[in-house]
C-alpha cells in the first residue's frame, strides 16, 4: 500500500467496569464522589489493537494518536494509552460536564482532520452510558465506511481491510479500503499489563490539553434525564412440592 | 444432624484429600446452648469430638482421625451486630469470612484478616488457628484485634467475653488462650473484634526481581518509602509462577508476547506483589510512583507492572492467591508454613529442592518421580515461608525425605514450625522444634485442667 497509516484511538474515563454503580440521592445520574475509575474496557481493547497493528505492520503505521474528552484526571488513561504504544495525546477538557454522542463524533471529526488520521478504532461503547453511537455517528459525519463490533482486524497488502463480526450463528466478515472507522468488541483482544519501564517512558511523551472553544466547538445537550431509578428488585421464588402443585400454581398466575 | 456415609465424607476429609477420618456423626448446632449441651453429654459419655469450621486447614486439624463426633459451626452464621462508630462487629463462629468482609464493606469497614480461602473458611476457625493471612502487616495479629469470645468449655460452660471493649486491663486475658487452640480447649461459638475503617484507593504493583538478596532490599525501601500505605508485601519464586501458569492457563501479567500458561512467565527468578492501601488516591498514587521509581532506577527491581482498574487488580492477586490450588493440580501437596529469619528464609526453599534432587525423587516431566517440584513464596513482611512440594502421589519415602529435615532446618535457624497454619495433626510430634520443655508442660498442664477427659480434638496439636 502506498499511504501510510495514522491511526486515531478515543478512550473514554468511566466508573471501574468491576464496581457496582450506585444512583445519586437526586436521582440525575450515579454517584461520582469516592469511586474508582479506570479505562473503558472496549476503549482499552481498541488501544491495544493500534499497537498490536503497529506491532505486526511495522513500516505501515506512521502513528498512534490517543484523545480523551473528560476532566482532568482523564489524563491517567491517556497515559496508560501512552505507556501502551500510542505516540501522543489530547485530553479535550470539559470539566465534570457529560458530553452527548453527537458532540463527542464532531469533536473527534475535528481531531481526525487535524492529525490526517485515516483510521480510527475505537470501543463499540462506554460502559458508563452504553450508547453504542460515536463510531457510527463519526463515519456518517467523516463519510467514511464503518467496521462495528470487531472481533478480528486484518490489514490486507492491497490496503483493503478486513473486519470479522460475531453475530447470531456465526461470523459476518466486512472489507473496505481506508479510510474507516473500526469499533471493537470484546474478543478482538485481551489487553496486557503495562509494564513499569513503559509507564516511565510514557511520562515523556506529549499530552496536549485542549478545551472545546480551542476546537470551536459548542457542548449542547438535546436529551434531558428526568429520573434515573433502579429496576424493581425480583420476587422472591416460590418452592413446590409436587407437579401438581406446581401446576395449580402456574394456573393461578394465568401462566397455563 | 449427619450420619449418611456419603454426607460424612465432606466432613472427614480436608480439602487437601490427605487426612480423612471415619466419624459416623456431624453435628450442626444452630446455638450456643445446644453446643453446651452437647459437650456437656459428650463430656460425661467421655465421647471424642473434633470442633469444625470451613475445613480449610492445611495441618489435619479440622477433621477426625477416627470416628469422633464432628462438631460442624456452620449452622451458626449469624452476624450478631456491628458498631459504626468504634468498628466492634460481632459474629457467630461458623460466618464465612468473605460474607463478614462483604458486610462490613457496606458499611465502610474491612475485616482485619484476609486470606486465600476465604470464600469458605469461617471466622471462628480463623480465630481457633489464629490464622495470619495476607494483610497481616497492616493490621496485625488476632491476638490483637479480638475483643472477646464466646466459648464453650469441655464440660458444657460457656465463658462469655463478647461485651469488651478494647480496652480492659483487669486480670489475665482468658480469650488469648483459645486464639490459635485449635479446638483443644474448648468451642468457639462467637466472635467479637475490632474493624479498621476500609481503605478508599487500593494499589497493586507486580515486580519482577533478579535474586532474593533484591527482594529483601526492594521489602526495606518499600517499609520506609510507602510506609504506613503498605498493606502487603508477598513475594513468590519462579517455580510458583510456573505452577499457577499450568493451572490458571492465562498469560502472566509480565508476559509482553503472545504466550499462554507456562511459556508466558518470564525468565525473572522472584515476584513480588506490593499492596497500598489508603484513603486518598492522588497521595497513594504519587508515592506508589516516586518508590517504583526509585527502586526500578537502582536496578532493585528489574520489571513489573501496576494495576490500572478493579479487574486487574484481582486478576494480579489470583498469580498469588492461586499458588496453594496450583500446587495440587498433580495429585497432593506437602505444605510448610515457616517463620524464619528473613536473610535465611528462601536458603530452605533451595536446601529442600536439592536434597529432593539428591534423593531422585523430584522431576517436574519424569512422571515416574513422586515429587513435582517444591516451591516457595510467602509473606516476606511477616518472615513468613510456604514451601510447598507438589505431589504427584503422597508417599512415604517422601515424607522421609521432608521430615524432620524441614524441621530440623527451621529449629537451627530460629524459626517457627508453623507461622500460620499451627499444628494440627500434621506438626503434633514437631512441637518440640518450637517450644521449649516448660512451655509444653505449662500447656499441657492448661490442656489438663479445662479438658480433663480429653474429648476435644484428640491426638493432636498436644
Amino acid at each position: 500500500m502506498s499511504s501510510k497509516i495514522k491511526i486515531l484511538v478515543p478512550i473514554k474515563r468511566v466508573i471501574d467496569a468491576a464496581l457496582k454503580p450506585r444512583i445519586n440521592k437526586t436521582h440525575t445520574g450515579v454517584e461520582s464522589k469516592g469511586v474508582k475509575y479506570s479505562i473503558n474496557p472496549f476503549d482499552d481493547i481498541a488501544v491495544e489493537e493500534a499497537c498490536k497493528m503497529r506491532k505486526n505492520h511495522k513500516d505501515l503505521i506512521e502513528a498512534i494518536h490517543a484523545v480523551s474528552i473528560g476532566p482532568g484526571k482523564a489524563k491517567e488513561v491517556l497515559r496508560t494509552a501512552l505507556a501502551k504504544g500510542a505516540d501522543t495525546s489530547t485530553l479535550v477538557d470539559v470539566g465534570e460536564e457529560e458530553v452527548e454522542p453527537l458532540v463527542v463524533s464532531k469533536i473527534l471529526k475535528s481531531f481526525v482532520e487535524r492529525e490526517g488520521s485515516n483510521l480510527v478504532v475505537l470501543g463499540k461503547q462506554a460502559i458508563d452510558d452504553d450508547s453504542n453511537q460515536v463510531g457510527q455517528m463519526l463515519a456518517g459525519l467523516l463519510g467514511w465506511s464503518q467496521a462495528t463490533n470487531a472481533a478480528k482486524i486484518t490489514i490486507g497488502k492491497d490496503g483493503i481491510v478486513e473486519v470479522e463480526r460475531e453475530i447470531d450463528g456465526g461470523v459476518e466478515v466486512v472489507k473496505a479500503p481506508l479510510p474507516m472507522v473500526i469499533s471493537t468488541d470484546l474478543r478482538l483482544n485481551e489487553p496486557k499489563f503495562v509494564t513499569l519501564p513503559k509507564m516511565m517512558k510514557a511520562k515523556k511523551k506529549p499530552l496536549e490539553v485542549v478545551k472545546p472553544t480551542d476546537l470551536n466547538i459548542e457542548i449542547s445537550k438535546r436529551l434531558e434525564t428526568v429520573s434515573l431509578e433502579e429496576p424493581a428488585p425480583r420476587k422472591a421464588g416460590v418452592m413446590v412440592n409436587n407437579v401438581d402443585e406446581l401446576i395449580s400454581k402456574l394456573k393461578e398466575l394465568k401462566a397455563l | 444432624m449427619i450420619t449418611d456415609t456419603n454426607d460424612l465424607i465432606a466432613f472427614n476429609q480436608d480439602w487437601m484429600k490427605k487426612y480423612t477420618g471415619q466419624s459416623q456423626l456431624v453435628l450442626k448446632p444452630k446455638t450456643t446452648e445446644q453446643v453446651s449441651k452437647i459437650l456437656a453429654y459428650c463430656n460425661e459419655k467421655k465421647l471424642a469430638v473434633v470442633p469444625q469450621g470451613g475445613n480449610t486447614g492445611l495441618v489435619g486439624g479440622s477433621v477426625p482421625v477416627f470416628d469422633e463426633i464432628v462438631i460442624s459451626t456452620a449452622s451458626m452464621n449469624n452476624i450478631r451486630s456491628f458498631d459504626e462508630s468504634s468498628g466492634i462487629f460481632k459474629v457467630d463462629a461458623g460466618v464465612i469470612l468473605e460474607a463478614a468482609d462483604t458486610f462490613l464493606a457496606e458499611k465502610g469497614h474491612i475485616f482485619p484478616l484476609d486470606l486465600g480461602a476465604k470464600g469458605s473458611c469461617f471466622v471462628g476457625g480463623n480465630v481457633a488457628t489464629n490464622a495470619g493471612g495476607l494483610r497481616l502487616l497492616r493490621y496485625g495479629s488476632l491476638h490483637g484485634s479480638v475483643l472477646g469470645l464466646e466459648v464453650v468449655l469441655a464440660d458444657g460452660t460457656v465463658m462469655d467475653s463478647m461485651h469488651s471493649l478494647r480496652k480492659d486491663n483487669t486480670g489475665y486475658d482468658l480469650k488469648q488462650l483459645f486464639i490459635g487452640s485449635e479446638g483443644s480447649l474448648g468451642i468457639i461459638t462467637g466472635v467479637s473484634i475490632l474493624c479498621p475503617a476500609r481503605p478508599k484507593s487500593v494499589n497493586i504493583a507486580f515486580l519482577g526481581l533478579e535474586s532474593y538478596e533484591k527482594v529483601q532490599k526492594c521489602f526495606q525501601t518499600a517499609r520506609s518509602d510507602l510506609c504506613e500505605i503498605l498493606s502487603a508485601f508477598e513475594f513468590m519464586d519462579r517455580d510458583s509462577q510456573q505452577l499457577a501458569a499450568k493451572s490458571l492457563k492465562t498469560t502472566h501479567p509480565l508476559c509482553q508476547e503472545d504466550e499462554t500458561g507456562v511459556d508466558s512467565v518470564p525468565e525473572y527468578p522472584f515476584y513480588v506483589l506490593l499492596e497500598t492501601s489508603g484513603s486518598t488516591k492522588e497521595h497513594d498514587d504519587e508515592k506508589l510512583e516516586n518508590f517504583l521509581e526509585k527502586v526500578m532506577g537502582d536496578e532493585t527491581v528489574v520489571d513489573g507492572t501496576v494495576s490500572q482498574d478493579e479487574t486487574q487488580l484481582r486478576t494480579l492477586w489470583t498469580w498469588r492467591e492461586g499458588i496453594a490450588e496450583a500446587s495440587q493440580q498433580f495429585g497432593g501437596v506437602y505444605k510448610y508454613d515457616v517463620s524464619l529469619p528473613l536473610d535465611s528464609m528462601y536458603s530452605l526453599v533451595e536446601a529442600v529442592q536439592e536434597r529432593l534432587k539428591k534423593l531422585n525423587l523430584s522431576s517436574t516431566e519424569d512422571e515416574s518421580k513422586p515429587v513435582y517440584e517444591a516451591v516457595g513464596y510467602g509473606h516476606i513482611g511477616d518472615g513468613n515461608l510456604h514451601l510447598n512440594v507438589a505431589v504427584r502421589e503422597y508417599n512415604k519415602e517422601v515424607e522421609k525425605a521432608l521430615e524432620p529435615f524441614v524441621y530440623e532446618f527451621v529449629s537451627k535457624h530460629h524459626g517457627s514450625i508453623s507461622a500460620e497454619h499451627g499444628l494440627g495433626f500434621q506438626k503434633k510430634n514437631y512441637i518440640g522444634y518450637s517450644k521449649s520443655k516448660v512451655e509444653i508442660r505449662m500447656i499441657k498442664d492448661i490442656k489438663n485442667h479445662y479438658d480433663p477427659n480429653g474429648i476435644l480434638n484428640p491426638y493432636k496439636y498436644i
